[in-house]
């Protein structure tokens, strides 16, 4: 087997050294009635590479690559064209194959771009202080839904309906069992949702999106406000980071704490994940803050260099009274992000995210003039919601049946809301060209 | 010129609240570099507007539909060529150990060879760029291979069911004892049932996550031999007991051999068993679990099936259940209706009771793609191997050391030795100094001061993956290692290393005191950025 170096004598001669006659000797302490007499039954034995290959090739044929067809699904992941330069960085071994800077003196590489990032995110969400990532964003919400809780010494959390609602599950799901109460919005379609009146001396906190679910763009400056008025504290998320290049920053809006889905620069959509969770939030709040953190100092010879910092909040240490139980996150999403915005800096990036809003903009006056769609709404930044004149789930499968992904029905989120049984949310980024979205249009004006 | 003002006066010189101490004796150089280590700045310290790494079309212009909220001023990121930003990430790779580059030893942490074969895979077209929500129809093969992943988990596992989901560990924690308070409450016994108990040695996640869910975590003594005190444990079970959280093999890298009658002493007194999956890779071909009678365990995927550990991340932590808990699996699920692969997601019917969702979409799949290749790749035959190699050479390392380091427990350990730090005993070298040493070797350290019951614990975990002429070296440098320690003369020298990293030892008691957790400008060291004085 190619990975495994030892061959039949360097088993016999460590054998010798141990004093065993054989590897079962080893296993003594197994109980005898859960020792296995040979290899488990009814799997393959070891492949080649060739074969190994093959074997993918053959699941790959049985999907549709969006990267081979006209694709307009965001939803909470987008398709971005991620620069060559990213994939090579991060399939370094000396990144790749490292472990968590335990050990600081050789593994300045990882807390240096760790702590860059760190940076980064702090300047793109407009906050004082940002971790060293987390697992993606709709798990880093639900964390800072817990860590709302631990400030305010609060156990009732508002959650917008314009939040994704997956997200909106998994908060639900971490308040059943962790005990707390989340108040969850009716899914707000048409942007105009107000929670300032739902805001009481209970709350812990406010959670809403932006751009939302739906697409709308909204200023939560006074919602900020209410929200600190009565002590509780207002949590942004958003889930299309491009944004961000075009969008005032949550930071600015008062927000106190920032979650981002950072998937979009430079992470591929893999089908879900791995994703890189970004979260930001004031100095103030810096040790209630879940995951790692990277700081700086100086060595013994009074050098700058990086390590990881204020870990009394972890579980390694503070075991039941830590801030969370993560311990491994992203921090190879969180390199693929970095680099990426890295390669792009302040120009780019601001030009990428203005691209994203004139290809959706163009997107949704295309798709609109098309007789029976209406846009809802007036306001959005790559991602937009339609209203189909019947239910959209059986229209995107007729599209993908011409090899179109068409974008995402609402109901399949929402499946328990016959209101949104024929909303179409469609997402443009740079990636979206005249060839895509000609056959779209002319696809949703054949299956309507 | 202006480089060399950067590295030789600025940059390397360090925070502006830390006296600088006398340096090591070797020659100072001009930039500050010293051959292959080169000083390198942050971003923030090297980007010049104007500058840019990728092309972009210039975006038409368009009517804003921004609700008015344009972003105002300067974001703030630095601008860089693509070939600066090759340079200095690869620079910064060059400061860093992995395993590519030799003996990991990390105890716990499971640094094996991590194949290249599995990151081409989960990168062809129609696997690593799928929408997680395209149309089922056009992602069947996504979905079964999925499912080619969970069919192994289970047969290798013994065990009825699987929820990929989890990212990580420790959330794949949350998952399995989530079900678990699931499955009280179905019984009506979640309110009375509040007490957790975990060994004094478990992961700290053990207790983190027990504590989130509400319960009371009670600690369960070790015996004598490093395992679980039976007696103690039975004296500790009760109506009030929800489950007990175990690792094994556990962290003191032995198994757990009465784990049988731990786990029917546990299911006598109505709780269930946690089983921390974190070493499933000493026993993996070898032991199913599902045979020790465990209703649920986490499979850290980047440990036993080598996806890369990414400098701390991504992981995956599927979690494999009993009958019992089954149903309470979170959504999605992965269901075949005839021939066809269809994803349950929240609200569908399933035959069962799941008890929400813990991640947005379906799991790691870039994870899931990495693990089934490297099981294909080794297949039943090969896994079994490696488990068995991963305890032979654990072994070898604790008997090649036994005369000079002192183990901790009596053996024979599973895959990895731990010591603990007698043999250290009046030499005025802790366990921290002698893993810094090893730095100056060319080695990552063992896992140190962990598990807590061992004083001064040092961990090793060689894995399979280490040739033995490799392993004779690591000994032969861990013996001259302990011989100058207990020489009497070394304390000090131990006390300075590691000398020839990128850093020396890092003063940690200053970053956590006086927190500098990003770059602003005012953190530059005295005399401001001199490629920016230079510029102007």
């Amino acid at each position: 087997m190619r990975y495994l170096p030892l061959t039949e004598q360097d088993r016999r001669e460590m054998l010798a050294v141990i004093g065993a006659k054989s590897v079962d000797e080893l296993f003594r302490d197994v109980p005898q009635s859960a020792r296995l007499p040979g290899k488990i039954a009814g799997l393959p034995d070891h492949q080649g590479e060739l074969e190994v290959e093959r074997a993918f090739q053959a699941f790959a044929a049985k999907n549709i690559s969006p990267s081979a067809a006209p694709s307009f699904i965001g939803a909470g992941a987008y398709r971005h064209h991620v620069p060559s330069t990213v994939d090579y960085m991060i399939q370094r071994g000396e990144f790749l194959t490292s472990y968590t800077p335990y050990q600081p003196e050789i593994t300045q590489g990882t807390l240096q771009y760790l702590f860059e990032f760190q940076t980064q995110i702090t300047l793109l969400t407009g906050m004082e202080v940002a971790n060293a990532s987390m697992y993606d964003g709709s798990t880093g919400t639900s964390e800072a839904v817990l860590m709302a809780n631990r400030v305010t010494r609060r156990h009732k959390a508002l959650i917008s309906g314009g939040l994704h609602p997956h997200y909106r599950r998994i908060i639900e799901t971490t308040a059943r069992w962790e005990g707390f109460s989340a108040v969850i919005g009716k899914a707000d379609v048409e942007g105009l949702e107000d929670l300032i009146g739902s805001i009481d001396k209970e709350t812990s906190c406010v959670v809403v999106q932006n751009p939302s679910f739906f697409g709308h763009v909204r200023d939560f400056t006074k919602l900020a406000a209410a929200c600190h008025a009565a002590g509780a504290l207002l949590i942004v998320v958003v889930t299309e980071v491009v944004s961000l290049g075009l969008l005032m920053p949550p930071g600015e809006m008062g927000a106190d704490i920032v979650v981002c889905e950072g998937q979009s620069i430079g992470n591929g959509l893999g089908f879900g994940g791995p994703y890189v969770g970004l979260f930001a939030t004031r100095e103030k709040y810096m040790r209630q803050m879940p995951g790692r953190l990277v700081g700086e100092t100086v060595d013994a010879d009074g050098k700058r260099g990086f390590v990881l910092t204020l870990s009394t909040r972890e579980q390694h240490i503070r075991r039941e009274k830590a801030t969370s139980n993560i311990c491994t996150n992203a921090g190879l999403c969180a390199l693929a992000f970095t680099v990426h915005l890295t390669l792009l800096g302040e120009s780019g990036f601001r030009r990428l995210s203005e691209l994203n809003h004139a290809k959706a903009s163009e997107l949704a006056d295309r798709v609109s003039a098309v007789p029976g769609v209406q846009l809802v709404n007036e306001s959005f930044f790559n991602e937009f919601t339609v209203r189909l004149p019947k239910p959209a789930a059986p229209v995107v499968e007729a599209l993908a049946a011409r090899r179109i992904l068409g974008g995402l029905p609402v109901s399949r989120l929402i499946p328990d809301d016959p209101p949104v049984g024929n909303l179409l949310l469609l997402a443009a980024t740079e990636t979206a060209t005249e060839h895509g979205m000609a056959p779209l249009v002319s696809a949703l004006k054949e299956v309507l | 010129m202006v480089q060399s003002l950067d590295h030789s006066q600025g940059r390397s010189q360090g925070r502006a609240d830390a006296p600088a101490t006398a340096g090591s004796s070797v020659p100072v150089t001009f930039t500050g570099n010293r051959a292959l280590q080169i000083e390198e700045p942050l971003i923030f310290e090297m980007g010049q507007p104007g500058r840019c790494g990728v092309d972009l079309p210039e975006p038409p212009k368009v009517r804003d539909r921004l609700n008015g909220l344009r972003r105002n001023g300067e974001i703030g990121l630095p601008g860089l060529s693509e070939p600066q930003v090759v340079q200095h990430y690869t620079r910064l790779s060059q400061k860093n150990y992995a395993i590519d580059m030799g003996v990991y030893p990390l105890g716990s942490c499971t640094m094996k060879h991590n194949p290249r074969i599995n990151e081409k895979v989960a990168r062809f077209a129609g696997i690593g760029d799928l929408h997680p929500l395209q149309p089922v129809s056009t992602v069947q093969g996504a979905l079964e291979l999925i499912d080619s992943l969970a069919h192994w988990l289970k047969t290798l596992t013994g065990m009825p069911a699987v929820a990929m989901s989890p990212a990580a560990g420790a959330h794949g924690e949350m998952c399995g004892m989530m079900a678990i308070a699931a499955a009280l409450e179905a019984k009506g016994e979640r309110a009375k049932r509040r007490i957790v108990l975990a060994p004094e040695s478990a992961h700290g996640t053990n207790p983190a996550t027990a504590a989130a869910l509400g319960f009371t975590v009670k600690p369960i003594p070790a015996n004598g031999k490093g395992r679980v005190d039976l007696t103690a444990l039975k004296s500790a079970l009760g109506p009030e007991v929800a489950a007990i959280m175990l690792t094994n093999p556990n962290t003191c890298g032995l198994f757990e051999s009465e784990i049988i009658e731990i786990s029917k002493a546990v299911h006598e007194a109505g709780a269930y068993f946690y089983c921390d999956g974190a070493n499933f890779n000493a026993i993996v071909g070898r032991v199913r679990p599902g045979d020790l009678g465990i209703d649920c365990m986490h499979i850290n995927l980047h440990k036993t099936f080598s996806t890369p550990h990414g400098g701390g991340g991504p992981g995956a932590g599927p979690v494999v259940l009993s009958a019992a808990l089954a149903p309470y699996a979170p959504y999605p699920w992965i269901v075949k209706q005839g021939d066809a692969w269809t994803v349950a997601e929240d609200g569908a019917k399933v035959d069962g009771k799941p008890l929400g969702r813990l991640k947005a979409f379906h799991g790691q799949m870039g994870m899931f793609t990495r693990a089934l290749a490297y099981i294909m790749s080794h297949g039943a035959d090969g896994l079994k191997q490696a488990a068995e190699d991963a305890v032979l050479s654990a072994n070898y390392v604790m008997a090649a050391l036994k005369d000079v380091m002192t183990p901790a427990f009596e053996g024979p350990c599973m895959h990895e030795a731990l010591f603990d730090d007698s043999f250290l005993k009046d030499t005025g070298v802790s366990t921290l100094d002698f893993a810094k040493a090893m730095i100056d070797e060319g080695y990552h350290p063992m896992t140190m001061y962990f598990p807590l019951v061992v004083h001064g614990a040092m961990l090793i975990e060689p894995t399979e993956s280490q040739a033995k002429e490799d392993l004779d070296l690591f000994i032969a440098a861990m013996r001259s290692l302990t011989e100058r320690a207990k020489s009497g003369t070394a304390a000090e020298d131990f006390k300075a290393a590691p000398r020839y990293s990128p850093r020396r030892r890092l003063d940690e008691t200053l970053a956590a005191r006086k927190p500098i957790l990003r770059w602003r400008p005012s953190n530059s060291p005295p005399g401001g950025d001199p490629i920016r004085q230079a510029a102007e």
